[in-house]
């Protein structure tokens, strides 16, 4: 039915198994739409946001989707500034990541402000003196960057490639890539950064303020670093659910063990650096502001030690040294083990830096104040889940995504 | 985020926030005209067949 423009020489399964396979997630994301157009039409009390969680589950997905998606900077800026060749097969999927990543996170942000009509008073009328008017730039011309990005591979279909001016449009972009990318990597830099520069100014939240070089807090070079470190891990965890979903291999494993390599450096050098960061807000910055450590671990039924040990050490240090190490890199359980652990360590570092944040008592006479979330929270949080599954599932099977998928399966001569 | 916005000032943050944000655009802006216009030069010369 819709072989045309399956790219040539591509094995698909059947239409109606796809159309089956995009409704059943189709319904997940109608259920997320649903909620999205609750809360825009009857306002955030259709949250459990108070005045405790001012940022909340939302704020979570957002940091946690756009370190996630920290792998399409990073992994252009390994190919077209730092010309790390072999990545360009798989440097088409990492922009399809960064860009499901990001538009999430700025369809999250559009649900966030409870009143999306004013959603361009940020630009408009932008409060220069604030790190998130910063974040918004970026995060807007960041995402501008992934669809200049995105847009070869969508001219690259097979029946849009037969347009000249597509055909030529997409050789002439990817010839100027490089400065597109460049440009996506500045972006990236200060708009992960000031996410964790946040931190730097937050003087009433013991828990979270650090202090830093000049005007930026540690958090600043933490958040980029964490993000070009884990990013990567997101990008081979994709992949590898693709290559289960669709049976088949798509990227060689020479580029898996390459950018696993260079993970692994990122996430152990980035480790290191976090450690330090812990151990003196631990034992100076906290202390100087009249709290020990111990305070922000105990005394209530959730955020313990463990939360610490988990994000550090075994979602940090140990998928560090798995992926530093060529024997666990190169087998192929250990490394899944390593990106998914990766994966679940920065999520879990930006739950901390949100959440944990608003839960820790201040005042004297506080008290914990842990938070669950509404459906309607829950609901528009998956929404992006089920949209990235959803485009995915389109972009592998309408364009030529993997460029070594046909070498990789090619059929077998048994004679 | 213009000049002519009421609450704009010519101080520091405005240059630098404002200027940032406007250099990223020019450079997106005129790098995407540049592929635009080379690409339709390409077609009408239909270099189509030297390619790839």
């Amino acid at each position: 039915m819709d072989s045309a423009l399956i790219p040539e020489g591509a094995d698909r399964c059947s239409f109606p198994k796809f159309a089956i396979g995009i409704s059943i997630v189709g319904a997940v994301a109608l259920w997320g739409v649903y909620a999205m157009f609750l809360c825009w039409f009857k306002g955030l009390n259709q949250t459990n946001m108070n005045d405790y969680y001012g940022f909340a589950l939302w704020i979570w997905a957002d940091l946690a989707v756009i370190a996630v998606g920290g792998g399409a900077f990073f992994t252009g800026l390994l190919k077209y500034i730092f010309k790390v060749d072999e990545l360009k097969n798989i440097i088409n999927f990492a922009v399809i990541i960064g860009f499901i990543c990001y538009s999430s996170a700025l369809l999250i942000l559009a649900i966030d402000i409870g009143q999306p009509l004013r959603g361009w008073f940020i630009f408009w009328h932008a409060n220069v003196h604030s790190m998130l008017t910063e974040v918004a730039f970026c995060l807007s011309c960041y995402f501008a960057v992934l669809t200049i990005e995105f847009i070869p591979n969508i001219l690259e279909n097979r029946q849009a490639n037969k347009v000249p001016f597509f055909h030529h449009l997409a050789h002439n972009m990817h010839g100027v890539m490089a400065i597109f990318a460049a440009t996506g990597a500045f972006l990236s830099f200060f708009h992960q950064g000031s996410l964790g520069g946040v931190a730097g100014v937050m003087y009433g939240r013991p828990f979270a303020v650090r202090e830093g070089l000049l005007i930026w807090p540690w958090t600043f070079f933490l958040f980029t670093w964490s993000a070009a470190a884990f990013g990567p891990c997101f990008t081979l965890m994709v992949t590898k659910i693709t290559e289960v979903i669709t049976g088949k291999k798509l990227v060689k494993d020479n580029v898996v063990h390459l950018l696993a390599k260079i993970s692994g450096w990122m996430i152990t050098t980035y480790i290191i650096a976090k450690i330090i960061d812990t151990i003196y807000w631990a034992m100076v910055t906290a202390p100087s502001l009249g709290f020990k450590m111990s305070h922000f671990y105990t005394n209530n039924s959730f955020y313990g030690y463990w939360i610490l040990v988990t994000e550090i050490v075994i979602c940090g240090v140990l998928p560090g040294f798995l992926l530093l190490n060529k024997s666990t890199r190169e087998n192929p359980t250990t490394r899944l083990i390593a990106i998914v652990l990766g994966v679940i360590g920065v999520c879990l570092n930006r739950w901390v830096m949100v959440l944990q944040i608003m839960a820790v008592p201040v005042m004297s006479f506080d008290t914990w104040a842990l938070y669950i979330p509404s459906w309607q929270e829950v609901a528009t949080t998956v929404l992006p889940v089920a949209y990235g599954i959803i485009l995915i599932a389109i972009t592998y099977r309408y364009l030529p995504v993997f460029p070594q998928e046909r070498e990789l399966n090619q059929p077998r001569v048994d004679q | 985020m213009f000049p002519f916005n009421f609450e704009w000032v010519w101080d520091t943050a405005h240059i630098i926030f404002m200027g940032g944000l406007w250099y990223a655009i020019s450079i997106l802006g005129a790098g995407m005209a540049y592929v635009i216009v080379k690409a339709a030069m390409d077609t009408m010369n239909d270099k189509g067949e030297s390619h790839h």
